[in-house]
Order: C-alpha cells, then sequence, then structure tokens
C-alpha cells in the first residue's frame, strides 16, 4: 500500500517537473505499472516489454503551425527506430489524416512502414470524415475491429482496449462511446481477473479536461465504471495535442503529443485551435520527453528532450 | 407533365430570387459561429463559411441536414424554408453550436 502511494506521489512531482513536448512516448510495463520513456533514450529494460504511442499526425495538414507534419511524423519514426530496445509495437491514438482523404492516408502508411512494427490505431474525428463517415479508415486500420473500430487484444499478460469515441456527437457535448460499446467494453472485461493490467486507448481523453473545448468524454465515466475493479488501468489519449496526466485510484490518464503542431493549453487562448510558435522553433515544441519507472521505490526518472536537441 | 415542370421552373425561380434578397453569411472563426444566433425570414439561404484552419462542418441538432467536412475557406449553404427556431452545431467539435431563428 505504502509502496503504491510513495510511488503515485513521486509520479505527480516528477510530471509536475516537466516540459512536456513529446512526439512519441515508450510505455513500458514492468510490474504491471507503465511508465512513459523517452523515445531515443530509452535504457533497455531488464523486464517487461515496452510498446510506443504515437498520436495525432494529422497527415495533410499544410498550415503556418506546421506547413509539413509528414517531415515531423518521419522524424518521430527514426527516434522509435533509434530506440535500443525494439518496442514490442505501436499504437497511434487517431487523427492519423487531416481530412480523412486517401492521399493522406497512403503518406502516413509509406511513412509508418518505416518503423516495421504492429500497429493498433483507433480512429480520430478527422479520420472519419470521408463521404462514407469513416469507411475509409476501417477498410485500411480497422479490419479487427467490432462496430465502428473497437476492439482488444492480449500481450504479454496484459489487456489492450482500443475504443472509439469520435461518432455520434452530441450538440453541446464532447466525445461520445455509445451504448453499443459500452456494452461490447463491459463484455470484453468480464473474462479479465481482476488482476489482469488493462490499458485503454481512444482518441478524445476519456476524462473531462476542459468541457468548453470538448476535451473530455461525455459518457467516459460509464467505461470507467466497468474499469474500477482492476487493479492496475492506464488510460492512453491523444486529441489535444498536448501531454497531460491524472493519477486517480488504479487509473493512471495521460495524454500524447502531437507529431504534427502544438495546441494552446486550456484556458491560454480563445479557442484550441493550432498553436503556431515562432520559425524555427517548431521542433524546440514538438520534442520528445519521458517517464522510467524503476522497481520499488525508487523515484521515477524524467528527461526532457526536443527534436532540435 | 409540361405543366408539372413549369410549375418547378416557376417555383424555383421565385424560390431563387427571394432567397437572393436575403443571402447571409454565418463565419466560423476561433472555433465559434458568428453571430450565434441569427434571426431571418423564412426562405433566406445562409452561408456558413470557415476561417479556421482546422475543419468543421455544420449538423442540425436532429441531423435533419448536415454539411460534409469544411477545410479552411469552404462554406456550405442550407435555406431555411420553415419558421421555428433550428439549432445546429459542429460534428467534429460538439462544443460549437449555433441557432437560427425562421420567422415567417
Amino acid at each position: 500500500m505504502d509502496r503504491d502511494k510513495d510511488r503515485d506521489v513521486s509520479r505527480r512531482e516528477a510530471l509536475r517537473c516537466m516540459a512536456w513536448a513529446g512526439t512519441g512516448l515508450v510505455w513500458t510495463l514492468s510490474e504491471g505499472v507503465p511508465g512513459a520513456k523517452l523515445i531515443g533514450f530509452a535504457e533497455a529494460s531488464t523486464k517487461g516489454f515496452s510498446f510506443v504511442q504515437i498520436s495525432d499526425s494529422h497527415i495533410g495538414f499544410n498550415k503556418p503551425a506546421n506547413p509539413d507534419p509528414s517531415a515531423t511524423f518521419g522524424e518521430a519514426i527514426a527516434k522509435i527506430n533509434a530506440l535500443p530496445e525494439k518496442p514490442a509495437f505501436m499504437i497511434h491514438t487517431g487523427d492519423i489524416s487531416h481530412l480523412s482523404r486517401p492521399k493522406e492516408f497512403d503518406d502516413f502508411d509509406q511513412i509508418v512502414r518505416g518503423a516495421k512494427l504492429d500497429m493498433h490505431y483507433v480512429p480520430g474525428e478527422h479520420d472519419v470524415i470521408d463521404e462514407k463517415q469513416g469507411q475509409a479508415y476501417l477498410d485500411r486500420y480497422g479490419k479487427r475491429s467490432r462496430g465502428k473500430g473497437w476492439y482488444s487484444f492480449d500481450h504479454s499478460g496484459v489487456h489492450f482496449v482500443g475504443l472509439v469515441n469520435v461518432y455520434d456527437l452530441k450538440a453541446g457535448g464532447m466525445g461520445n462511446l455509445g451504448a453499443e460499446q459500452l456494452a461490447w467494453l463491459a463484455d470484453d472485461l468480464r473474462r479479465k481477473s481482476a488482476s489482469t493490467p488493462i490499458v485503454v486507448f481512444a482518441h478524445i481523453p476519456l476524462w473531462i479536461i476542459a468541457a468548453d473545448w470538448g476535451w473530455g468524454t461525455s459518457d467516459g465515466v460509464e467505461a470507467l465504471k466497468h474499469l474500477a475493479r482492476f487493479g492496475s488501468v492506464t488510460v492512453l489519449n491523444g486529441h489535444i495535442h498536448q501531454v497531460m496526466q491524472k493519477v486517480e485510484g488504479n487509473v493512471t490518464f495521460h495524454t500524447a503529443r502531437s507529431t504534427a503542431f502544438p495546441q494552446p493549453a486550456p484556458g491560454t487562448a480563445p479557442s484550441p485551435g493550432p498553436k503556431t510558435v515562432p520559425p524555427g522553433e517548431l521542433r524546440g515544441v514538438l520534442g520528445v520527453s519521458s517517464v522510467t519507472v524503476a522497481k520499488g521505490k525508487q523515484p521515477l526518472a524524467i528527461v526532457d528532450s526536443t527534436l532540435a536537441d | 407533365m409540361k405543366k408539372a415542370l413549369s410549375l418547378a421552373f416557376v417555383a424555383s425561380v421565385f424560390a431563387v430570387t427571394s432567397a437572393r434578397a436575403d443571402d447571409v453569411q454565418v463565419a466560423i472563426d476561433n472555433f465559434a459561429f458568428t453571430p450565434a444566433t441569427i434571426t431571418v425570414k423564412k426562405g433566406t439561404k445562409i452561408t456558413f463559411v470557415n476561417h479556421d484552419d482546422l475543419p468543421h462542418n455544420i449538423v442540425e441538432e436532429k441531423a435533419a441536414f448536415k454539411s460534409k467536412a469544411l477545410d479552411t475557406d469552404e462554406s456550405y449553404s442550407h435555406v431555411f424554408d420553415k419558421a421555428g427556431e433550428i439549432v445546429y452545431f459542429c460534428g467534429l467539435h460538439p462544443q460549437m453550436k449555433g441557432k437560427v431563428i425562421v420567422t415567417p
């Protein structure tokens, strides 16, 4: 109990100290406890396995905030390829494309292929705005999925659940999972023991960060009810193009940076639109950061780095 | 058949003429519809223009009409031909809401 408490406190303290600017995070699971490591600086773990989370590549975006997101995405892939320890796989938490166009998906596929890793996707709202409302995404990335693209899989004793919260959004609301998906989730988790570490990933944050910016999921709390009995739950999201973390009981919530462009912190701008930084500083804000979870009571090791380093 | 066609022709000419007189624009800036509430006469065509760096769309609250995703500087027009209050929002960013009050 004390051990868990210490771990949480040190994680919180560590996170407070960080100037997050990651283009990709490597998650290492050791003893069921996840921690984000710096891409390019991750040390080989002696236990467990690692995987990479990337998000919000927005291939096709061409505005001043980043005229060439393919280039920065390529740099993120190069970082992943330079890891001393090969990740088991990579997850992408949505907004692969900017406008769901075939060329954008094609360009993404060509770049991501360079990582030579198994991929697990969930769609962002930018991936489901084709004429057929997400069919293009499902045809490419959702072949193993149910419904609008949700699914689960297991890796080395950890249960991963990919959720979709970018459909059927309601006026004045936020992200939406819907009754059908929640029923599937309840059924999917029913077969798992409470000691199974769970990693849930979805595009829009499952917890409410800024309701007036739509940064949250209206029925996210329903999903969390199904997760309440598990001892270790990690929720990985994207959408907000910046890192935020919250630890609540056994649940760690975390959002990853975009590989394309930053967005403002809530309350610091009139809208959540792309944040344009002065020329030459883009890679400085698209850097990578890490949290390394050591065994036992050791404090977390935090390193900040940027693409400009 | 001929009669039906000519009636349709007359009706469409009338609709175009009357709508033109009252055409109005709603701008999308900084994740907001401006003006957020607009009062128009029945038959008015409203054109929504996206000035943001990210795409938005226009969805009637109960999906009575829905635009495609509008990239920067793209627009969508809809003729409001029934009196009443219509609430719409952005299907990508549902915190963005607007209202059209259509008078007879």
